[in-house]
């Protein structure tokens, strides 16, 4: 059998499965966009729900992911980039490293449920948080610690090592050279971390399950310590405890479709604040 | 003098950033003694023979049954599935992406397939609920569309994504010489990837398949929302299922603190960890002989 | 490699030194200059590899010293020894002593901080922060503790001046140092170094990645700059250490060969391996 027919039968292969995947991925965006996108209006956006969940908006729901949002990039923004920093500038190579950058890649590995459950335990039962947006955003905090490290870790590495042997010349300590040149550098890229970042916390359902998501709130949340409704456990409580299902479905449509948008563009401003980093280094490394 | 005082400042620094690195490793720590501390009255009250191996699942029952195997076997399954789609798509997009695309595709690919392994899983859960098991219930004439081939399908999906970025990485990562080398014997670009690229970036696929399935594995809203709910052993992949992480999700709202089930949820969760650990470990493990191995000839 | 013929070469750093009779200066400094630096039994090792065996040398007050070898052969290990920049080289280790002024740099009270103030470095490549020029050269003042922003402008220039880059560059100090030519770079590079006023400049292959032309310019400079600065420069090319140096140091699989005044190691070298190099028999 000749070498150009084999070839063309592998490649057209292999080109079918990416149009399949492709074509299913579209058909569930389109699919979805097609349903949510009627419903969506401004008080859909601005309204808290009303007439027992039947009507209204999703005000608070976003609200609530937002805070949550908010404090689990505050709580894991210093320790993941002391972290990277650490392992980066200071620490390279070596048995303690290799130990943090197991326990990073297992931390990134946990399923999500599994945090959740931490979070209950620790935070909500055995430090008395409650269910609240305090124990929900230390627990997504977790979650997403992993993901700032390892991005900060690679903003980090793309700094040419002559700058920074350039700045020690000069008398520079390590830590000048570090807040005044390594940093200032790495800035867009751990941007489009902390942006990646905000992203996965706004969409993780299960670590918020037991820690701080309820279906509906009376208020919205009046300190650290309200429990919330969050956007990602909305859409799930909707569809699946809602107790008028053809009027709440619509609404778990527009949920959806929100939160789908938010996701998306919070991953593609990371994405073009990384590209154009990236062709700025170019010019670098020249 | 300054000089000392600038000296203390950079080693109290130093401590500081060394501290506070510290927080995976404890977190980690910190989730290891809690679901150990947690479970162990369930292992201790239930035995863990009789758990891990107990057929019924009726938590809730008097007196209650805590036999997890059909949640084991739930996870499994749909796990499988998800694997027996993810894997060959996501292959087929990393091989598409770091062969056969041209510039301009590949500009456009590599950051889709970012954006698309960024859709939380409640969405695609949720697609599944509306869209894919009422399908499937009318075509396949099931009694019910949530079953384990609904929730295996739709993680697959979910997963396709990620297998095909990581794997893209993987390819990446073979020398240009190999390449060059298949060429200049006459090999045409077909045999070049099959016999050359994918084989020495083997370990490196492996590595992204292990890392997809510990994720599936792992995965809670979708197999939450679609797989069924139903704790028996699954005879087919068409019955609904309950895999380990949606009975914790799903039960332990209701279990009360410091019973017998919740402790037993925690036993669940600790064997899931242990699952994904061993993976992440194994993966972790190829990936850094697979570094070596074509490090050296880079 | 070009085959080099001293003698009808006129070199322009040959001022008549006198032979040092004691290269390796095991009994004492017989010379007239004044010793800056001072190697002693000076080892350093990398993993296992013993990269640098046992050298002993004296580098004199306002001279360029050249350090030459084949690739290798340790002479940049050497002199990135002279500002401790090899103690971010993980699983490296360094025995005997640098004496700079007297003080050993390995000392327990020594500062590298400090010591790099001393001794400025210019690369192989150059690495201008990607920051204005202007800010190149102010970064290092300012770390150094410079406040007063006319007193730093007033530096900033007379460095550019120094460094014969002023004329070129005067109306775009704004502008990313990126956009300036590789040449202009390296010199950009060397104002930064002598704004913060070290007492010794190392050189570590400067016109590596450089035309001749852009060399010719900064070898004009190292010229210029002898008459304030002790200077040391590691380069592979023997014509440019006849055009700059006043002593050549021959360095060969991490031991030093070969110390004497330039004219001497390149006119009438006594150690047959350093005439091989120099003649381009290997390397």
């Amino acid at each position: 059998m000749n070498k150009r027919f084999k070839q063309a039968l592998g490649f057209f292969i292999v080109k079918t499965l990416v149009l399949a995947a492709l074509t299913v991925l579209a058909a569930i965006l389109i699919f979805l966009f097609a349903k949510g996108a009627g419903i969506i209006s401004w008080d859909f956006l601005a309204k808290p729900p009303e007439n027992s969940m039947t009507e209204g908006g999703i005000f608070p729901a976003i609200l609530g992911t937002f805070y949550l949002v908010f404090f689990s990039v505050l709580f894991s923004l210093p320790p993941g980039l002391a972290c990277a920093i650490y392992l980066n500038e200071y620490s390279p190579k070596g048995w303690f490293s290799g130990i943090i950058r197991i326990s990073i890649n297992n931390l990134a590995g946990v399923p999500s449920i599994v945090f959740g459950l931490f979070g209950l335990a620790v935070f909500v039962k055995q430090l008395g948080f409650g269910v609240s947006i305090l124990s929900g955003s230390l627990t997504l905090s977790i979650v997403i610690l992993p993901l700032i490290i390892s991005s900060t870790q690679e903003a980090l590495m793309t700094v040419p090592q002559s700058i920074r042997e350039a700045s020690m010349a000069l008398g520079a300590t390590k830590w000048t050279t570090i807040r005044r040149i390594v940093l200032p550098q790495a800035t867009p890229s751990i941007l489009t971390a902390v942006i990646l970042s905000i992203g996965r916390a706004a969409g993780e359902t299960a670590p918020i399950l037991f820690t701080a998501a309820v279906f509906y709130t009376r208020e919205l949340p009046k300190s650290l310590f309200s429990e919330v409704m969050a956007l990602p456990y909305h859409i799930y409580a909707l569809i699946t405890e809602g107790t008028h299902p053809e009027t709440q479905i619509k609404i778990a449509y527009g949920s959806s479709l929100v939160l789908l948008f938010m996701v998306l563009f919070l991953s593609m401003a990371a994405i073009r604040i990384r590209q154009r980093h990236r062709s700025h280094y170019d010019k670098i490394r020249r | 003098m300054a000089k000392k005082g600038e000296k203390i400042k950079e080693k109290l620094i130093e401590y500081f950033l060394f501290a506070l690195s510290l927080a995976s490793l404890v977190f980690l720590a910190g989730i290891v003694v809690t679901l150990f501390r947690e479970s162990l009255p369930a292992f201790r009250d239930i035995g863990f023979f009789r758990m891990i191996a107990g057929r019924d699942w009726y938590p809730t029952y008097d007196p209650p049954d805590f036999g997890i195997l059909p949640l084991i076997a739930g996870s499994f399954l749909v796990t499988l599935i998800s694997i027996l789609i993810s894997v060959p798509l996501g292959l087929a997009g990393a091989v598409y992406i770091s062969e056969l695309a041209g510039k301009k595709e590949k500009a456009f690919l590599k950051p889709a397939l970012e954006l698309l392994s960024s859709i939380p899983s409640v969405v695609y859960g949720f697609w599944g609920m509306v869209f894919l098991a009422p399908f499937l219930q009318k075509h396949l004439e099931l009694s019910t569309g949530y079953c384990a081939l609904a929730a295996g399908i739709v993680l697959g999906i979910m997963s396709t994504p990620i297998i095909a970025s990581l794997s893209e990485d993987a390819l990446n990562y073979v020398p240009r010489a190999f390449k060059e080398a298949s060429y200049a014997l006459g090999a045409n670009r077909w045999e070049t990837v099959t016999r050359v690229i994918i084989p020495s970036a083997a370990s490196g696929i492996i590595t992204s398949v292990i890392l997809g399935t510990g994720r599936a594995i792992g995965e809670t809203m979708v197999v939450l929302m679609i797989s069924g709910g139903s704790a028996i052993l699954p005879q087919s992949f068409l019955e609904p299922v309950r895999p380990m992480t949606s009975a914790i999700a799903a039960e332990m709202g209701e279990a009360a603190f410091g019973t017998p089930h919740y402790h037993s949820l925690f036993a669940i969760a600790l064997i899931l960890f242990g699952i994904t650990f061993v993976l992440n470990l194994a993966a972790e493990m190829i990936a850094k002989k697979f570094r070596l191995k074509l490090g050296a000839s880079r | 490699m070009i085959k080099l013929d001293a003698k009808n070469r006129t070199n322009s750093a040959d001022m008549g030194y006198t032979e040092i009779k004691d290269p390796l200066n095991k009994v004492g400094n017989f010379l007239p200059e004044k010793t800056k630096i001072k190697a002693g039994n000076l080892n350093f090792y990398y993993g296992k590899t013993h990269t640098l065996k046992d050298i002993n040398l004296n580098i004199y007050e306002k001279k360029v010293t050249a350090i030459i070898g084949p690739s290798g052969c340790g002479k940049s290990t050497f002199i990135r020894l002279l500002n401790r920049m090899n103690d971010f080289v993980a699983d490296s280790r360094a025995e005997g002593e640098i004496l700079i002024d007297e003080n050993n740099i390995f000392g327990k009270t020594a500062d590298p901080v400090e010591i790099r103030k001393r001794v400025g470095m210019v690369f192989q490549k150059p690495n201008p922060f990607p920051k204005s020029i202007f800010d190149n050269i102010a970064y290092g003042l300012e770390i150094n503790g410079a406040k007063d922003r006319f007193y730093i402008e007033e530096k900033v220039v007379n460095s550019l001046k120094k460094s014969a880059l002023f004329e070129e560059i005067r109306h775009r100090l704004r502008d990313n140092a990126l956009g300036l030519s590789g040449g202009q770079q390296q010199r950009l590079c060397i104002a930064r170094c002598i704004a913060i006023e070290p007492e010794i400049i190392l050189f570590d292959e400067p016109c590596a990645s450089l035309d001749p032309i852009s060399t010719a310019k900064i070898e004009e400079l190292i010229l210029e700059l002898k008459k304030d600065y002790t200077i040391v420069i590691v380069t592979h090319n023997m014509q440019q250490a006849l055009r700059v140096s006043d002593y050549t140091a021959f360095f060969l699989m991490g031991e030093l060969i070969e110390y004497n005044t330039t004219k001497k190691i390149f006119e009438n070298p006594s150690d047959r391996r350093t005439e091989d190099y120099i003649t381009g028999r290997f390397g």
